[in-house]
């Protein structure tokens, strides 16, 4: 089962969901060219998507060198990962160049979010119980969503695997174990099982472990030092419950319940004379989510989500000591959401939709055990409420909507933030120019915000209650072709491209307070992208049984800091950490039993600060991966079999300067189904 | 199977291209600015400038202004000791120079590099955890630290480290008040200012005062709370700032008196750098108002003779307009120009500003990442 609500979307662009790389394994000997050539030629929503999208799902998605969510987020086009290094290690990614803040993480179709920073940590999602992930700019192509789906920059949709079962079984499942570099063990289970002809239930857990050691080198050209990263260790354990239902009236529903716990050193920038630190992290989050969906009749469907979620951290820095000990921070957040969404079709070509959702979000702090000072213990409330139209002809498919926004805050003591009240709008189209449907042109336009964080507004010394949203301002226009040739080598190929000009103003920077450890967050940053994305996908037969799947994706980005022409050394300069050019080429190959997969990552020249002064220089990063996979059927279990070599050109780089990567390194896979 | 492989080379050969543009591993070079006439007989030679580079980034830099030339020469570290792995590190908190030797105190980097004061070649290193400032006498160091013990959850107490200056060797440590800053010797008296800034609200209100024959704590004067600079003057008396707790405590500019060791005067105006100079101190305040949400800035001149604020000002010509954030200030001990730097949002290149006696800019010319601090070469 799908996400609800997935499968209601309007048909004919649904028929798809078929990648060219997806294929039933048992099949593999036996492909015909006619039979790529019907599976290749299926539109995908890559290419009826009106907003673009971007998407690595099923067999593709597991033979990436891969280990979390975030390593394969690399792989799309516009999206900058800030990746602090190691298997523990801070990931977050911003896409377009709106900033981390911008994107929205839906778990199987709910937000996960975070109230405190406004930023959620990708490597924290294993690839493990992931079937697909979809990277929409603006918003995905469908009004008939929670209004949350309409509220961010760009979103991105982590689909958990779904149970399937063969005839006449009831029970399936999933062994494997990973390891290799860094002391990485991780073992994962996958067990489904049907508790009745419509209720399904799936269970999966895994834990990870690694010492985080790895070689990183640094030289300048006359000194040339190689040492170990230390204090990078992690100690992870996930366990997600799922149940799913579908009645015979049409409806369906889920429930999910997740649990993540982990311990791990905070690794700290290796700077000159001190490279580690001995600083501790520990998380622990919980949620409970579940969503119903329902159509009535024809004409009327409806979508319910729900979902509580408690998120604890705590800090311990022993390089500080305060008169109650080692610094130790703990925060304690809670969040509450509701959503109803509705959609109603007045015709054959015209659906409405009317949502409204409902959160709130608590944050608490204390320091070493007590009241940490000057915390204030804001709440939260948030109304979204999204009216959507959408028009959809044989040739055209036009969407509008608008989200009125409205947020209060409570705090303890101390000022807190004023009501805010927004209504931003977004406006969505995709065209079939011609009779041929290989060819389509989309664009759209959308203005929407993100919130100023607890962090951003009431962090001891560094919050400011006066802060207002920040505020973006898209502007796409694309196309997607794509073909399928009856014709040997190339069997089929497509390709998406897009030009974009971005607009963020008041974008909430840190600027300077008394000294360098107080900083004031202010609405001061205005930011100007323009870019160009390119991706493309092609399916190739080399010989019988020889198949090769290539997709690569290019991106060019002039992102340019507009706010101060009083400042020449960074006015119209681009902004640091962003690329003018970057790409990613990713070839796999399967012949009979064994399939190969080589990725390629580029990441153009760029400045890690504001003047483009050679200090702040930092070089094109590239890093080669490639990885082998043995397939095999024994007793009816499917016994797989993967060695992935990483940085195959042991290239030492920085993505976040300071924060080094590993260099060459392996891991190991076995797994089996059952 | 040719074929495939020939494919797969194509591919890979393209992704080599891409990978084969990356420059060559340099060290940073030095920028030379020509900002001012050469004075081939200036008495100061020139002054150092430390650049304090922003906390992780690694990018503390050094320039020399040299008078001799009218030069300023921006990022010499990196040159003149490219075989120093990172470079002269993170976070520069404070620079001085003690005969014939440069002492760089590098905050988050944990050390004291000592530079040789003519050629700035690094001669030694010193490894100090968090530490702050430094002063000299008779042949001796003394550089204060955060935390005198770093990891023992019942020592939040900071230290002041003495360095033998022949051997480069710690010789003598003396616990202090918390999280101490800056220091000054009057007699054989140390005084250092206690913060406590680790410990919100519980900040310290002291002046520790270290007798340098026994090395041992005196005792602790009562003062404000959250101290930080801390300078004598040639009377006898010692200026040290309150940075008071940024919401409701103002920040406050008291003079001690080494004679009674006791307050003997307080302003009711905060500081947050100053330089004294003769009978002169030099001094700003840029201060955050949290209820208001805006900076404000101030520039006074006191003076130390008699304890009162002048009616002049350093900056005379509007420059101070163009000034965002104030950082560093210094007054050339002969010209007596003053020297101010614009840390501007603490992530682009700063601005060091030299005026003249009256007040009117001379010249300006673009640092290194938040020029901070002053060392004058003779």
């Amino acid at each position: 089962m799908m996400i609800a609500g997935f499968n209601l979307f309007s048909s004919t662009l649904f028929a798809q969901k078929a990648d060219s790389s997806k294929r039933d394994n048992d099949t593999v000997k036996t492909h015909t060219l006619k039979e790529v050539a019907v599976r290749a030629g299926r539109i995908s929503s890559r290419n009826t998507s009106a907003t673009p999208l971007q998407m690595l799902k099923g067999a593709e998605l597991e033979k990436l060198n891969s280990l979390s969510v975030a390593d394969a987020i690399r792989f799309f086009s516009g999206v900058q990962l800030k990746d602090y290094g190691g298997i523990g290690g801070l990931k977050t990614i911003n896409v377009r160049s709106l900033g981390a803040n911008h994107v929205a993480v839906f778990y199987d179709g709910i937000e996960f979010g975070n109230a405190q920073n406004g930023q959620v940590d990708l490597g924290k999602f294993s690839l493990d119980n992931i079937d697909e992930i979809d990277l929409y700019n603006a918003q995905k192509s469908n009004i008939f969503q929670p209004a949350k789906g309409f509220a961010s920059g760009s979103a991105i949709y982590l689909m958990a695997k779904q149970p399937h079962f063969e005839p006449g079984t009831n029970a399936n499942g999933k062994v494997s174990l990973k390891a290799g570099g860094m002391g990485l063990v991780n073992p994962s289970l996958l067990l489904n099982y049907k508790l009745g002809d419509s209720i399904y239930s799936s269970l999966s857990a895994e834990l990870t472990h690694a010492n985080g050691k790895y070689k990183f080198r640094y030289t300048n050209g006359v000194y040339d030092t190689t040492a170990i990263r230390q204090n990078g260790d992690i100690s992870a354990q996930r366990v997600e419950l799922g149940l799913f239902g579908k009645m015979q009236d049409s409806c369906k529903w889920a429930v999910k319940g997740y649990l993540y716990n982990s311990e791990r050193g905070l690794p700290r920038a290796a700077v000159s004379n001190r490279f580690e630190s001995d600083q501790r992290q520990r998380d622990r989050n919980i949620f409970v989510q579940s969503t119903y969906n329902k159509t009535f009749d024809t004409r009327y469907s409806l979508m319910l989500s729900a979902k509580y979620s408690n998120d604890y951290t705590s800090y311990l820095d022993p390089e500080t000591t305060t008169t109650r000990g080692l610094l130790n921070d703990k925060y304690y957040e809670h969040e509450l959401y509701f959503s109803a969404a509705n959609k109603y079709s007045i015709n054959s070509f015209w659906d409405i939709s009317l949502a409204a959702d409902y959160q709130w979000n608590k944050l608490n702090a204390t320091e070493n055990d007590s009241a940490k000072y000057r915390f204030v213990s804001p709440r939260r409330h948030t109304i979204l409420t999204v009216a959507a139209t959408d028009l959809h002809f044989k040739h055209f498919n036009l969407q509008a909507n608008i989200l009125g926004t409205f947020v209060k805050d409570n705090v303890d003591t101390l000022v807190a933030a004023g009501k805010k009240t927004a209504y931003t709008p977004a406006l969505l189209f995709s065209w079939q120019p011609t009779d041929n449907p290989d060819l389509r042109i989309r664009g759209f336009y959308k203005s929407i915000f993100r919130l100023p964080t607890f962090n951003d507004l009431y962090y001891t010394f560094i919050g400011n209650s006066l802060l207002r949203p920040e505020y973006t301002k898209q502007f796409d226009v694309g196309f997607t072709y794509n073909k399928t040739l009856h014709q040997h080598t190339l069997v089929y190929f497509a390709v998406q491209a897009d030009a974009y000009y971005n607009q963020v103003r008041d974008k909430i920077v840190a600027i300077p307070g008394q000294d360098l450890e107080r900083w004031i967050m202010f609405n001061l940053g205005k930011v100007h992208i323009k870019g160009l994305e390119i991706n493309g996908q092609a399916t190739w037969q080399v010989a019988t049984s020889v198949f090769i799947n290539t997709g690569i994706s290019y991106t060019h980005q002039k992102a340019v800091d507009v706010t101060d022409p009083t400042e020449p050394d960074v006015y119209n300069q681009q902004i640091p950490y962003t690329p003018v050019n970057s790409g990613s080429v990713l070839i796999g190959a399967e012949w009979k039993k064994l399939s190969f997969n080589y990725s390629y990552i580029y990441i153009g020249e760029r400045y890690d600060l504001g003047a483009h002064i050679p200090a702040n220089y930092v070089k094109p990063f590239y890093t080669h991966d490639a990885g082998f996979t043995y397939t095999t059927n024994y007793n009816k279990h499917k016994l797989k079999g993967t060695i992935e070599i990483n940085n195959v050109l042991n290239q030492y780089n920085d993505v976040v300067t300071n924060f080094p990567l590993p260099g060459r390194n392996y891991r190991f896979t076995i797994s089996s189904t059952f | 199977m040719k074929n495939i492989i020939y494919k797969i080379i194509c591919l890979l050969s393209g992704c080599f291209i891409l990978a084969s543009c990356r420059k060559a591993d340099v060290p940073i070079p030095t920028k030379t600015n020509h900002v001012t006439t050469a004075d081939p007989t200036s008495k100061v030679k020139g002054f150092y400038v430390l650049n304090e580079g922003n906390m992780n980034m690694n990018r503390a830099s050094l320039d020399f202004m040299d008078y001799t030339t009218g030069n300023y020469n921006l990022n010499i570290y990196n040159q003149i000791n490219p075989d120093v792995t990172k470079g002269l590190g993170d976070v520069g908190n404070d620079i001085g120079i003690y005969g014939s030797k440069i002492y760089v105190v590098v905050n988050v980097s944990n050390k004291v590099e000592i530079l040789n004061a003519r050629t700035g070649k690094r001669i030694s290193l010193i490894t100090i955890a968090n530490c702050r400032y430094v002063t000299f006498h008779n042949g001796k160091a003394y550089v204060s630290a955060y935390l005198g013990t770093v990891g023992d959850p019942k020592a939040p107490n900071g230290a002041v480290n003495e360095i033998d200056t022949a051997t480069l060797q710690i010789t003598r440590k003396v616990t202090v008040g918390r999280q101490p800053e800056e220091m000054a010797i009057v007699g054989e008296k140390l005084y250092v200012a206690n913060s406590g800034g680790y410990s919100p609200p519980n900040y310290e209100r002291t002046v520790s005062v270290i007798d340098l024959a026994s090395f041992t704590e005196l005792k602790r004067i009562d003062v404000a709370i959250n101290l930080d600079r801390l300078k004598a003057d040639k009377y006898g008396d010692i200026y040290v700032t309150s940075r008071g707790d940024y919401y409701n405590i103002p920040s406050k500019l008291f003079v001690i008196d080494t004679k009674t060791d006791q307050v003997k005067k307080t302003f009711d105006f905060g500081v947050s750098n100053l330089w004294i100079d003769d009978d002169i101190a030099y001094m700003y305040n840029f201060e955050f108002n949290y209820n208001t949400g805006k900076n404000t800035t101030n520039y006074i001149m006191l003076n130390v003779k008699d304890e009162t604020v002048m009616n002049s000002k350093f900056i005379t010509d509007g420059t101070d307009a163009q000034i965002k954030v104030p950082y560093g200030i210094a007054v050339n001990p002969v010209t007596k120009e003053v020297l101010v730097t614009d840390a501007k949002n603490y992530l682009t290149p700063g601005t060091l500003y030299s005026f003249s006696p009256g007040g009117k800019k001379e010249w300006s010319v673009t640092a290194g990442d938040i020029p901070a601090h002053f060392a004058f070469a003779y």
